[in-house]
């Protein structure tokens, strides 16, 4: 088994996908950030905000089973902005007894927490967007072309071209512990001995993995040596900008202004 | 299974705008030094083991152990990868890592990234690596010391970079300091002690098989004893502050208010805004509910229009 279905890449033809990667990754930010800016409580923004997203989905051709599938892994942490319900002062909705405690939920409190769990539902799903209709490289590209340090771009690419590869990795150890330890496939019954035994094993994995990753490195290194390396990794030059796409950034920037104009003036 | 999420990856909509931005400022000054020193310090051989190193990090938080009831150890990597190749370029490694978990599986949000870069690669990586040095120290590199280093440098390192990140959501008023501080504080004293078990096993092979990875005598990259200093002040601080926090939280609360100043800066945004949209309108809430419609039908035509020409060409398609 390999693991390149990780790659959320999803091959398209959409009006999105031809978009260059530089315009995107920008408004892609951008509209984040001005999400964060809007204040609780304003529900239009929060729905014009989220038709723009979801028109963009249905526009891209990915599928919106894809977006709503990957957008729940901000799930677990809404965990975090629960509490502000009980404890913000405000108007009470309603309110129980536990153990000793009183609890009571507060309008105020609820609004909050909704803005919260909205904005960074809203902001993760134009994140699978861009990632969605980009391959990879391209935004590399586009980080390069945003003044983001060489290095750090160059650590970035060969970390990506090796992510598939050092997966596989671990899964094949993992599989490998599997084969050996003999599931009950009860999670009450860990299998393999005493939690000592269990954290060796795992350590020893890790530990393996590391090693093979730190050799294989050697023989990239070499093999890039051959390959004339000289500490620079180049490229094709950048595409210039087409007045398409500068556009499509000006048309960006533009909607995005005056959303932000638009919840100021709401929340005003 | 496969992209697992923790607590300690941010996602955008969490902190304010005002804790993003410091953590920006915080981490791109540390980045780019730590960036100027490995540019410095080291052969371009390093450049292929940093990324590689990433990859592996990335795929090593994949190996979990059972501990109990359902729940497992896994690896965060701060420490495994400070102690393997040192602080500088760990806090690379580390900063990649988190990048490429934000971007492409949006584990932790864009925004929020920079302080998902400080707490995993700068605190984490701060604190395990002046944990570690001085336990081996004290130790005088024995096998033992290496050991007991690498566990509590995971341990320690973990502990803290939760703490930070629940200060930095309590600044940010996203979570009340009472609940998200002794919450967090207290499921990581647990997880920690994983991420702790699993760096000595990795250590305990390492040694074995290549001891010249970890032994020292080994040409590395922290010439400079700053970010020991660092990782003792942040770790001082956190565990300070951390109490504190939680049981006198109206300390905080009263800088989570003033740190929410984008809201106090917004009001004179109000009075200037008005007067240069919709000039030719002279009253003030005709021109914000004028320029609310023309939102919603520029915003709505937009949306529709896209999706119409999408379920047309898809028709058309079949």
């Amino acid at each position: 088994m390999h693991i390149h279905f990780i790659d959320p890449y999803q091959d398209g033809s959409s009006f999105l996908h031809q978009v260059d990667a530089r315009v995107k990754l920008v408004l892609v930010l951008a509209f984040i950030l001005i999400t964060a800016l809007v204040p609780p409580g304003s529900w239009m923004i929060f729905f014009l905000l989220w038709v723009i997203t979801l028109s963009l989905e249905i526009q891209s051709g990915v599928g919106l089973g894809y977006f709503i599938k990957r957008s729940a892994l901000v799930l677990p942490f809404i965990l975090a902005a629960f509490p502000l319900m009980f404890t913000v002062a405000g108007d009470i909705i309603f309110r129980f007894t536990f153990v000793s405690w009183n609890i009571e939920a507060s309008t105020a409190g609820l609004v909050r927490f909704t803005s919260i769990v909205l904005k960074s539902w809203i902001s993760v799903q134009i994140g699978i967007l861009l990632i969605a209709t980009t391959p990879f490289p391209d935004i590399l590209t586009a980080m390069r072309a945003l003044r983001i340090p060489r290095l750090l771009v160059m650590i970035l690419g060969l970390m990506w071209r090796y992510l598939f590869v050092l997966t596989d990795e671990a899964m094949r150890l993992l599989r490998a512990r599997a084969a050996r330890s003999g599931s009950t496939g009860n999670p009450d019954h860990p299998t393999g001995g005493t939690i000592r035994w269990r954290a060796r094993t795992a350590g020893g994995m890790a530990g393996n993995l590391f090693l093979r990753s730190l050799e294989r490195s050697e023989r990239i290194h070499i093999a890039m040596l051959s390959r004339g390396y000289d500490g620079e990794i180049r490229s094709f030059p950048r595409e210039k900008m087409r007045v398409f796409n500068w556009f499509i950034l000006g048309l960006g920037m533009m909607v995005l202004l005056f959303v932000m104009v638009l919840s100021i003036l709401m929340g005003a | 299974m496969l992209l697992s999420v923790d607590a300690l990856h941010i996602p955008d909509g969490f902190l304010s705008i005002t804790v993003s931005l410091l953590a920006w400022v915080i981490s791109i000054f540390m980045v780019g030094y730590a960036l100027r020193i490995a540019g410095k310090g080291l052969d371009e051989r390093q450049v292929p083991v940093m990324g590689i190193l990433a990859a592996a990090i990335f795929a090593g938080q994949m190996i979990n152990f059972a501990v109990a009831g359902g729940t497992s150890g896994h690896l965060m990597g701060s420490a495994i990868a400070t102690i393997l190749v040192g602080p500088w370029a760990a806090i690379l490694i580390m900063t990649s890592v988190v990048s490429i978990q934000a971007l492409i599986f949006q584990d932790g949000g864009l925004v929020v990234l920079g302080a998902n870069i400080f707490n995993m690669a700068i605190v984490g990586v701060a604190v395990a690596h002046m944990v570690f040095t001085s336990i081996k120290r004290i130790a005088e590199d024995s096998r033992k010391g290496i050991l007991l280093g690498g566990f509590g440098a995971g341990w320690i390192s973990v502990l803290l970079v939760s703490i930070s990140v629940a200060l930095q959501v309590v600044v940010s008023g996203t979570s009340p300091a009472r609940i998200a501080i002794p919450a967090m504080a207290g499921v990581h004293l647990l997880i920690g002690i994983g991420e702790g078990l699993i760096t000595v096993g990795a250590l305990a092979f390492l040694l074995s098989v290549r001891p010249d990875l970890i032994q020292p005598g080994r040409p590395r990259l922290d010439t400079s004893r700053s970010i020991w200093v660092l990782g003792f002040i942040l770790t001082v601080v956190l565990i300070l502050l951390a109490p504190l926090a939680s049981t006198r939280p109206d300390g905080l609360e009263w800088v989570a208010s003033q740190a929410g100043f984008i809201d106090k800066v917004r009001s004179p945004i109000y009075e200037l805004v008005p007067d240069y949209l919709l000039p030719g309108v002279e009253n003030e809430s005709l021109a914000t509910i004028l320029a609310g419609a023309l939102g919603v039908i520029i915003v709505f035509g937009l949306g529709f229009g896209i999706a119409f020409n999408r379920w047309k060409s898809q028709i058309e398609g079949k």
